[in-house]
């Protein structure tokens, strides 16, 4: 049971003491709200008293007499428009006169109750005020929220798009100031540190654009029957060069399903984030062993290396943003900490499902399922 | 400067750890430079330090604190600065002025992670007396 206070400014004490009773035991309630909502009622006389009692108590619906005998309400509107205060107004007036009708109107006045007026009518008209005024919160709860989610995310974005330019700043300062000596020969790790790390930064804006990407809402018109294994093969063309270096053989095996309904995009963006993982976490002379497979009811993609691996901890923490496995063994791999959490939000759309298992030193299998119902039933957005 | 004074610095960056320890070798400090909680913890074990650079920000949110109490535990009187890159940017502001932050956190100074080598230098200079 919620409450919300009402203030009811009105010269005319019947009036006032009519919405007291009216409301005094009403109640509203809509399938959507959490709870139901009663009301507590409160009483000025005129605009004056209005206004103390709005900066007091707060109320969340105001009804309000136009015709007072100091300032006038809709004065008393323009006030609480000015505060931006979180009141929803309705006037209660006997001569509504259109122009100021329009003028509460445009100061945010939602609803006209005429007087004199039934039990009935005022009950009807607080249910909706009290209707919009929660969806209103709501709203605003949800928008603050999602600002807050951006803010945190784009707080952290720039903390890690800063570091690899701090660093590379220090690297050049150091060489500008001849700090190691005149011979360039001193500062061919200060050079290589500083190439790794814009490397990194690039991974990184690139990452985010495939984030940006997938963030967006799902469009029917892009949905057509993908090819997954020409998706690894084209994964396994972009890693090569990377792969040739590290000297890791691929193992392709098709069991079935070759061919999923999807945005091509996506399971781009899932089988090339997989596949240049096992390549950049494999030992040298490993192996990568992508696997595609289905029952009756699900797709499996699953991608296996035979490289570092990792511990229960890291695992746990691998699919969240920004989060990267900093150890020995990772520490001259750059990453962006994004490819998998990105790899996870498109699996998701599609319902699908991602784990992983692993042992240190032994590899991991990053295993993808999606069920091949909900592939035509895909959900909008993140 | 007769005595030679050793900085434990820890950072998860690697090009930062080394660019600070680079500078404050060439300064004349002793450092140890260390690139995790563990390694630091391990460090803390089995030498004092005549003052700690931690980094807030290491691989958990609260790894720097942790130093910071654990080293304070074994030494009191070690002073120590953390520096974080978080509050420039999030626009989070924790100093330790606050008597109630500064029991609990218990480092002596707090920096933040932009500071250039040479005013770190002055700060680890005023802390150390010298």
């Amino acid at each position: 049971m919620a409450q919300l206070k009402i203030l009811v400014v009105d010269d005319e004490p019947g009036i006032r003491s009519g919405v007291s009773r009216i409301l005094g035991n009403f109640h509203v309630t809509y399938p959507f709200m959490d709870e139901d909502y009663t009301f507590h009622i409160m009483e000025a006389a005129t605009g004056e008293e209005g206004i103390e009692i709005i900066d007091r108590e707060m109320p969340d619906i105001l009804l309000l007499d136009n015709k007072l005998p100091g300032i006038q309400g809709v004065e008393v509107l323009e006030y609480v428009r000015k505060k931006n205060y979180d009141i929803v107004v309705a006037m209660i007036t006997s001569y509504a006169s259109i122009d100021v009708a329009v003028k509460a109107h445009n100061d945010g006045a939602i609803d006209f109750i005429p007087k004199p007026f039934t039990p009935q009518e005022l009950k009807a008209s607080i249910e909706q005020i009290t209707k919009q005024q929660y969806l209103r919160r709501i709203t605003h709860k949800l928008k603050v929220e999602g600002r807050k989610v951006r803010f945190q995310f784009l707080s952290v974005l720039s903390h890690e798009l800063k570091a690899p330019l701090n660093a590379i700043e220090g690297y050049l300062k150091m060489m500008q100031e001849r700090q190691m000596g005149d011979s360039l020969e001193e500062y061919a790790s200060a050079i290589e540190r500083s190439l790794q790390r814009i490397d990194s930064m690039r991974n990184l804006i690139m990452d985010l654009l495939d984030f940006t990407k997938v963030s967006f809402e799902r469009q029917m018109e892009k949905m057509q029957s993908v090819n997954l294994k020409e998706l690894v093969s084209m994964a396994v063309v972009t890693v090569s060069p990377y792969a040739i270096h590290k000297d890791i053989q691929f193992v392709t095996e098709v069991k079935g399903c070759e061919n999923i309904w999807a945005d091509p995009n996506d399971f781009e963006i899932i089988m090339n984030n997989l596949v240049s993982n096992a390549v950049k976490y494999n030992k040298p002379g490993g192996t990568v062993t992508v696997t595609l497979d289905c029952t009756d009811n699900e797709f499996i993609l699953s991608v296996a290396d035979t490289g570092i691996g990792m511990n229960g901890d890291e695992r746990e923490m691998l699919f969240e943003e920004f989060s990267r496995i900093r150890n020995d063994k990772t520490r001259n791999i750059s990453g962006s900490g994004l490819g998998l959490s990105i790899v996870r939000k498109v699996v998701e759309l599609y319902h699908g499902v991602i784990n992983v298992e692993s042992a240190p030193d032994r590899g991991s299998v990053f295993t993808v399922i999606i069920p091949r119902s909900q592939v035509s039933n895909l959900k909008t957005g993140i | 400067m007769s005595k030679i004074y050793t900085v434990l610095l820890v950072d998860d960056d690697p090009d930062y750890l080394f660019q600070v320890a680079f500078y404050l070798r060439k300064a004349g400090f002793e450092v140890m430079a260390v690139e995790s909680q563990a390694e630091a913890e391990q460090v803390i074990l089995k030498m004092k330090p005549d003052i700690a650079v931690f980094d807030l920000m290491m691989e958990s949110d609260d790894s720097g604190f942790i130093l910071c109490y654990k080293l304070k535990r074994k030494h009191p009187e070690v002073p120590v600065i953390l520096a974080t890159a978080v509050s420039r940017e999030t626009g989070l502001t924790f100093g330790l002025s606050g008597g109630q932050d500064r029991d609990w956190i218990r480092a002596d100074l707090y920096l933040e992670k932009g500071v250039r080598p040479e005013q770190l230098e002055q700060e680890i200079r005023k802390l150390l007396k010298i």
